[in-house]
């Protein structure tokens, strides 16, 4: 029992049973539509930029619990950055993931309970869904700014 | 053995003869496999005949003069000897491929992709594995034939009224699962066959989930082809089965080309050899090859029709235990006569990947995900479902199991 309780830590269940950041937002300044091949979960995440900093990130989408509670950390976690500290963010929440950096708890905030998922690969990409979803979303929104779009 | 569908097949004596099954489990207690609707475990003998094909009989097979290769011959091919035994095929129709996925798309692509026109259609099923919807999908985007797909009934069967319909002038293949690895669902594919001859159209019949679990006659059936997979019948990976009428194969182009396909190679072209070698280009998997006609044997000593019944009792004691957990959805016939024994279902409140690892911690395996059946997941309506399928070696106890580690799942979740 010691590794589900290792996976599935309070904090984890606890943002899975009450999901901060969830929905659409209407105007956003890029949206995304990802999917896990593996399962079929489906991440829709929208960021609103203001003054070059996300002013409002919401994800939405069904999944299983580590997937929406990463969704939910990562709207706690990105909210008020500027991209490319939100960047900075991302890639070392993705190097936890794979075992590849310690985590640092102030960058992660609650998403450092997620720490426990790096040894369970199948769910890495659960976890990794809606924070690769801000990465995309960032290009999105970079490539249609540059257009002047 | 006497008449073996009528003494009763016991689960836990078979359960011996598997290795990983007879083993203790990390941390304690037994392994509840319920997922070899997605492979099934290996028995001791399998691994015997394969590890002695290797210290005994080793060589390249059809071509070394010398003993040790003709041993090597005779074992390979008693494999195949077996395989058409076993679906009562003729043996020159039985040809070798890695797995059914390979073997639906050799014909998709050797008959497919040379015969199709404008406008031709492929019939499928929304019930059909990828396996049998991705490689038409390729030859109609590459000949400009048109997929047309049955749909399926809220009960998880066929919609035979539907399918009626779009099997017309135009058809030229009709493609069909014969137990569905999502639902359990058994369809009627001889009525299939009859049907989609008569608008003179080939078939072919995905076998992967009823080869293994029930006595199959590929001559009773009448399809022009018939598929399955080695590792889900007691079988190594590696190895699948192509049955096909043998005009079928003289007819059609080879698949890959190679070695050991060819009758004489000129720098001007190349003849083909006779069927089955004709589509199986280099060096074949050997060893798979000799463990599944042990495979074959061991299914034949347990005997199709006892492993048949087993499983309609096994699916009979799944669903009723499944109704005893509260919350919890299932799909699919509930009718064991009409289904095998995968069960997909969907537990109120917790995802089925969750569902996937709590089990686990209790030493239960099941799969979660969209069993490679996207279309059909659609139509239910779901993203996912959690699946336990039993087999010859499935006991009460694993669906006792399976019962109570779900409702304890619910609880952990706080979804209760």
């Amino acid at each position: 029992m010691g590794g589900l309780d290792d996976l599935y830590q309070q904090l984890i269940l606890d943002h899975y049973r009450n999901r901060r950041g969830r929905g659409r937002i209407d105007g956003a300044s890029a949206s995304v539509h990802e999917n896990n091949p593996v399962c079929g979960d489906e991440c829709f995440l929208d960021i609103l930029v203001e003054d070059g900093r996300i002013a409002d990130i919401r994800a939405d989408g069904d999944g299983c619990s580590i997937s929406q509670a990463a969704a939910s950390m990562l709207t706690e976690a990105a909210r008020g950055r500027d991209l490319d500290d939100a960047l900075t963010l991302v890639e070392h929440f993705r190097l936890v993931m794979h075992g590849d950096a310690e985590p640092d708890e102030d960058l992660l905030g609650d998403a450092v309970a997620l720490e426990g998922v790096a040894r369970y690969p199948v769910r890495v990409k659960c976890a990794l869904l809606s924070w690769l979803a801000l990465r995309d979303c960032i290009a999105e929104y970079r490539e249609t700014t540059a257009m002047g779009g | 053995m006497g008449n073996p569908a009528q003494i009763a097949l016991d689960p836990a004596a078979l359960r011996a003869e598997f290795p990983i099954l007879a083993a203790p489990r990390p941390g304690g207690g037994a392994l509840h496999y319920l997922d070899s609707a997605a492979t099934s475990q290996k028995p001791q003998r399998v691994l015997h005949a394969m590890d002695a094909y290797y210290r005994e009989a080793n060589a390249n097979v059809h071509r070394g003069v010398y003993h040790l290769a003709a041993e090597a011959t005779d074992r390979f091919e008693a494999g195949r000897d077996a395989a058409a035994r076993l679906v009562n095929h003729p043996r020159e129709g039985t040809v070798f491929t890695k797995n059914a996925t390979e073997a639906i798309n050799l014909v998709a692509w050797a008959w497919g992709a040379r015969e199709l026109r404008a406008g031709d259609e492929i019939v499928l099923t929304m019930m059909e594995h990828h396996s049998n919807t991705v490689p038409w999908q390729l030859v109609a985007a590459m000949t400009g034939a048109v997929v047309r797909f049955c749909p399926v009934t809220p009960e998880g069967d066929l919609d035979m009224d539907a399918l009626r319909g779009l099997i017309g002038p135009r058809t030229r293949m009709v493609a069909v699962v014969h137990v569905s690895n999502t639902l359990g669902t058994i369809n009627p594919v001889g009525e299939i066959v009859d049907m989609a001859h008569a608008e003179g159209s080939l078939t072919l019949v995905d076998a992967t989930q009823s080869v293994p679990h029930m006595p199959v006659d590929a001559a009773a059936i009448g399809s022009d082809v018939l598929v399955f997979t080695g590792h889900k019948m007691c079988g190594p990976t590696g190895i699948g089965v192509l049955a096909a009428v043998p005009g079928l194969l003289r007819e059609m182009e080879p698949f890959l080309g190679g070695g050991e396909m060819i009758s004489d190679v000129t720098t001007d072209g190349s003849t083909w050899n006779d069927i089955p070698w004709k589509f199986e280009a280099g060096t074949p998997p050997i060893a798979e090859a000799v463990g599944l006609g042990e495979a074959v044997r061991f299914l034949e000593d347990v005997g199709p029709e006892r492993i048949r019944a087993h499983e309609q009792e096994m699916a009979h004691a799944m669903i009723d235990a499944l109704d005893e957990v509260p919350g919890l959805t299932l799909y699919g016939s509930r009718d064991p006569q009409r289904r095998g024994a995968s069960v997909s279902f969907a537990l109120d409140g917790v995802h089925p990947h969750d569902i996937g690892q709590f089990l686990d911690s209790r030493g239960v395996c099941v799969r979660a995900g969209h069993h490679c059946t996207k279309p059909l997941m659609r139509a239910l309506g779901v993203q996912s479902t959690a699946r336990a399928s039993a087999y010859l070696y499935t006991t009460m106890d694993d669906v006792l199991a399976l019962r109570d580690s779900l409702v304890e799942c619910r609880q952990w979740f706080g979804a209760a």
